[in-house]
């Protein structure tokens, strides 16, 4: 594992094993909670917490937690941490966690957490699994932030950002945008840009 | 909560239907829905597990948790009863009929990570929902689902024939037509009338 360095690993989540386009996983809540940005920051916040926790966790025990029975306890780990952000969020942050509603206790069955906890963090070392939580963290961040920043400004006009108008545009806004519809349409359209510009890249190279 | 079940079922199965909806069990929807047998499968699982977990769960969250005052493991425990029914429905199918082991058993481990079922126990602990009530809409959840599934994996066979640009194929033109068919099922907010 000589040729691992920290950036690599962190940027590696963001890019090329971005969670939701390159490994499409944790469609749900992507596509949930992303009617405005302030939700999409409180999703990924709360996950990138408990893909931290249950990272550094699993990675820690890797070589305690017998092959058999590694899928129930890696569960039972990503558990405790989403019961842990599911009490302190509806604690502290009660209109957010309102507007997230049942995403929170979700996240247990993320596919992304269990799929990281599975393909890294079960066979790396705890300081790579932490920068592997990061990265992977922050390219779900980016990608929620960019949705729900898309769905926000169309449909409303405006995005607020804990009660601050940061940006807003004279259109008439289109309602469909914040409807389910929307969600659907917005990732289909950010996908096949995403597509479009991996086939000229390897057209390039050819 | 006053709510009957007429307009449980008609909010399992439309007004907020799991897929379209909430989005809740999307995964599964876009990775299983390319044809229509093995959607068909699929669903049956999710229906089959869906109801068994409403069952379970509610016994376990108004007998066990509640008394004792401890909701704070409802999600914990919640999870391990999904894992537990999937392997148990996971042996019996596989002891008393294998063919239909056979068609089912791959979509099997892949539902204890299914939101949709934990969605509809979480929800029917949220929403204080009795015993009937539960159970119902455990069924009518499933049956959106299994609706839904259907309807994508047909458009997605038919679709296949036609030509659309290298960048859109795949995932992206699904999502394009679960656009329009999330569109159709939206309309039936207007159905109830608020």
């Amino acid at each position: 594992m000589a040729d691992m360095t920290i950036a690599g690993e962190f940027f590696r989540g963001i890019v090329k094993d971005n969670p939701v386009f390159a490994l499409v996983l944790g469609l749900c809540p992507t596509l949930a909670v992303t009617t405005s940005v302030e939700n999409a920051i409180g999703m990924s916040g709360a996950a990138l917490f408990v893909l931290l926790g249950s990272n550094t966790i699993v990675s820690a025990l890797r070589k305690q937690i017998p092959p058999i029975t590694r899928i129930p306890m890696f569960i039972i780990i990503i558990c405790t941490f989403v019961t842990i952000i599911d009490m302190v969020m509806e604690a502290y942050t009660p209109p957010l966690y309102e507007a997230l509603g049942i995403f929170i206790p979700l996240i247990v069955v993320n596919c992304i957490i269990i799929g990281r906890a599975e393909a890294y963090a079960n066979r790396n070392t705890v300081k790579f699994s932490i920068v592997d939580a990061f990265g992977i963290g922050a390219g779900f961040f980016v990608v929620l932030v960019a949705i729900g920043a898309i769905r926000e400004l169309l449909g409303t006009g405006e995005i607020v950002l804990f009660g601050l108008k940061l940006i807003s545009i004279p259109i008439t806004p289109a309602t469909f945008m914040i409807l389910p519809g929307g969600a659907f349409m917005t990732i289909g359209v950010l996908m096949a840009m995403v597509n479009y510009n991996k086939i000229r890249k390897a057209k390039k190279g050819a | 909560m006053e709510d009957s079940l007429f307009s449980i079922a008609v909010n399992g199965i439309f007004v907020q239907n799991f897929l379209l909806v909430q989005f809740l069990g999307l995964c599964s929807f876009v990775g299983v829905s390319k044809e229509t047998k093995s959607a068909a499968g699929m669903s049956a699982a999710v229906l089959f597990v869906m109801i068994m977990a409403s069952i379970a769960s509610f016994l376990i969250y108004t007998y066990l948790l509640l008394p004792m005052g401890l909701t704070f493991l409802t999600t914990i425990s919640f999870i391990i009863v999904i894992a537990f029914l999937v392997q148990l429905v996971e042996f019996i199918i596989r002891k008393y009929s294998p063919p239909l082991y056979r068609s089912l058993g791959i979509f099997l481990p892949l539902i204890t990570t299914n939101c949709a079922i934990l969605g509809v126990v979480i929800l029917n602990a949220r929403l204080d929902y009795g015993f009937i009530q539960s159970v119902f809409y455990g069924i009518t959840a499933g049956l959106g689902y299994t609706m839904v599934m259907l309807l994508m994996a047909a458009i997605r066979e038919k679709s296949n024939a036609l030509k659309v640009p290298e960048a859109v194929e795949g995932l992206p033109h699904a999502f394009f037509i679960t656009t329009l068919l999330s569109m159709a099922f939206v309309s039936y907010f207007q159905v109830i009338p608020t």
